[in-house]
């Protein structure tokens, strides 16, 4: 049973590798070999595909600000809410849950006529911002429960020798939580690397890799959606990997 | 002094982006969905139900949920459970049970696109062993249970993930204690799962399943990789009139839709799953 349902999760994964692997002409054959030829062909000619590299950037522009917009807004939220008792700190909490309640994506309507007025419509930065909505409760939720997991007395045991808050932080509590900030964030990224509608609506010139291959579905040839479809998951892949430790933890948090 | 202000000052660029990006905009899409040339209006909602794609893209992501979400439950809480009961290899199971989690709808949908298309996998297969001598094409308009089909494959494939991770980390919080002590009495295994895990699970199945509830609503690109202009759905729908129709109203309208029916549905979870204080762990 444990084994047909890793099959059952890398069976797809594993086709897509295949089709990617094989020349255009292979992956418009039938009937089709379930071995990848490994052939370079359809993935060189995704890169050199006009307009691509350039929605490549970016996505890893857009990804990178959302990245470290979401960390620098959401962490010290996030050390508030486990250091401090405080007045509205539970409608906070609930407020931040409350936001996942929501049709996030939906956003990027509004978002655009504002951005129209503010000069941000077509941006990266302004998708940025999008993204960085989608990511904050997120980002906010994971830095409290790793901050929560660090014990006060640490920081008051600097204190007490003479470091002052800034201090304690940087030199005690950073080192500490640094490996689940890099997750929190890498999380982050691939929040807004597999965003679809908020980037298709919000950009226009500087679409992002998702954006471009959602406006081409229909006129792009089939190895170039798999290929599209193969630079997509890998990253993703990678970072799943890199974040596993701390998935469940931050779900655990969230759920009290 | 510097105590007392301090952690407000904290939440404060939170605070600040939450009500510039998230209270006002939607704010906003209200307004612009209730406004038109001459003040209040309800001309967008009109055009929106007169044509004649809204009823079957709300049905469409309708039935879609209601045919995805309870697969998608049941699964989950067997995943959860069989990895809870695992010893060896549960890291490398959990690693590949969490995958679809990185994966964006637009690739998922890409990826069954490959195995449906008509030259694609699932042709081969069933040419290889002789089912069928020529390929279907089971993705055109005149095949609409198989492009159903496809789309709620690709959902339960890529969103399982989600839930699953959820109940893991709600699973964990459940004191081991109980499990055993069930098992001291004789309880058996399905026993102890439906009188002590799930009941003590609710607040983790509550927050799965508004999260996944609200995903299904908002179905997008899958339904674009795979359905195209076929299987209209309402987030489809709604790009459709703010991109292609340019008309930023109607586009509001349905983007309400979108929200009543999510919050109507989180709250109808929140009711059904609530957890009496006494009963918390």
């Amino acid at each position: 049973m444990t084994l047909i349902l890793c099959v059952w999760v890398l069976l797809p994964i594993y086709l897509l590798i295949v089709n990617s692997l094989s020349t255009p002409e292979e992956v418009i054959a039938f009937p089709k070999r379930f071995f990848p030829s490994f052939n370079v062909a359809s993935l060189e000619f995704f890169a050199g595909f006009s307009g691509i590299v350039k929605a490549l950037q970016s996505s890893i522009i857009v990804a990178t600000i959302t990245m470290v917009l979401s960390i620098l807004i959401g962490a010290p939220a996030g050390y508030a809410l486990s250091r401090f008792e405080f007045r509205g700190k539970t409608t906070f909490r609930v407020l931040i849950l409350m936001t996942r309640a929501f049709p996030l994506p939906l956003l990027a309507l509004p978002l655009a006529i504002m951005f129209i007025r503010t000069g941000l419509d077509d941006t990266m930065f302004g998708l940025a911002l999008v993204h960085t909505m989608l990511a904050l409760p997120f980002s906010v939720l994971i830095t409290f429960s790793l901050f929560s997991g660090i014990p006060i007395e640490l920081e008051e045991a600097a204190w007490t020798l003479g470091c002052n808050r800034v201090q304690a932080f940087t030199k005690v509590v950073f080192p500490l939580i640094l490996p689940g900030i890099t997750a929190s964030a890498v999380f982050a990224f691939v929040i807004s690397w597999n965003e679809v509608f908020a980037a298709s609506v919000l950009t226009i010139e500087n679409r992002t890799l998702t954006a471009f291959l959602l406006q081409s579905l229909d006129v792009s040839p089939m190895h170039l959606k798999f290929a599209g479809g193969f630079v997509l998951v890998m990253p993703a892949l990678i970072f799943i990997f890199a974040v596993r430790k701390y998935l469940f933890s931050m779900w655990g948090i969230a759920n009290r | 002094m510097e105590n007392k202000a301090l952690p407000y000052l904290l939440l404060l660029p939170t605070a600040v982006f939450l009500c510039l990006f998230f209270l006002y905009p939607f704010s906003l899409v209200a307004w612009q969905a209730f406004v038109g040339d001459n003040g209040f209006t309800l001309e967008h909602f009109r055009s929106m139900t007169d044509h004649w794609k809204f009823s079957i893209s709300f049905w469409n992501t309708m039935l879609l949920a209601v045919a995805v979400v309870p697969i998608q439950l049941i699964l989950s809480i067997v995943m959860a459970s069989m990895v809870n009961a695992m010893r060896k290899g549960r890291d490398i199971v959990l690693y590949i049970w969490t995958i679809p989690l990185g994966i964006s709808d637009l690739a998922a949908g890409i990826i069954w696109l490959a195995i449906f298309e008509q030259s694609g996998f699932l042709n081969s297969m069933l040419q290889s062993i002789g089912v069928a001598d020529k390929p279907q094409n089971f993705l055109t308009y005149d095949n609409l249970w198989t492009i159903f089909l496809a789309i709620a494959l690709a959902e339960i494939w890529r969103a399982t993930a989600i839930m699953f991770v959820i109940l893991v980390a709600g699973m964990g919080l459940i004191p081991k204690e109980y499990n055993e002590a069930a098992e001291v009495f004789g309880a058996s295994r399905w026993q102890r799962l439906w009188r002590i895990t799930l009941p003590l699970l609710r607040p983790s199945l509550q927050t799965a399943l508004i999260l996944r509830v609200i995903l299904a609503f908002e179905v997008f690109a899958v339904v674009a990789a795979l359905g195209g202009t076929s299987f209209p759905v309402l987030m489809g729908e709604t790009y459709n009139y703010q991109f292609a129709l340019q008309d930023g109203h109607v586009a509001a309208a349905l983007a309400l839709v979108i929200l009543a029916v999510s919050i109507a549905f989180t709250l109808v979870i929140i009711r059904v799953l609530r957890v009496p204080k006494e009963a918390q762990i």
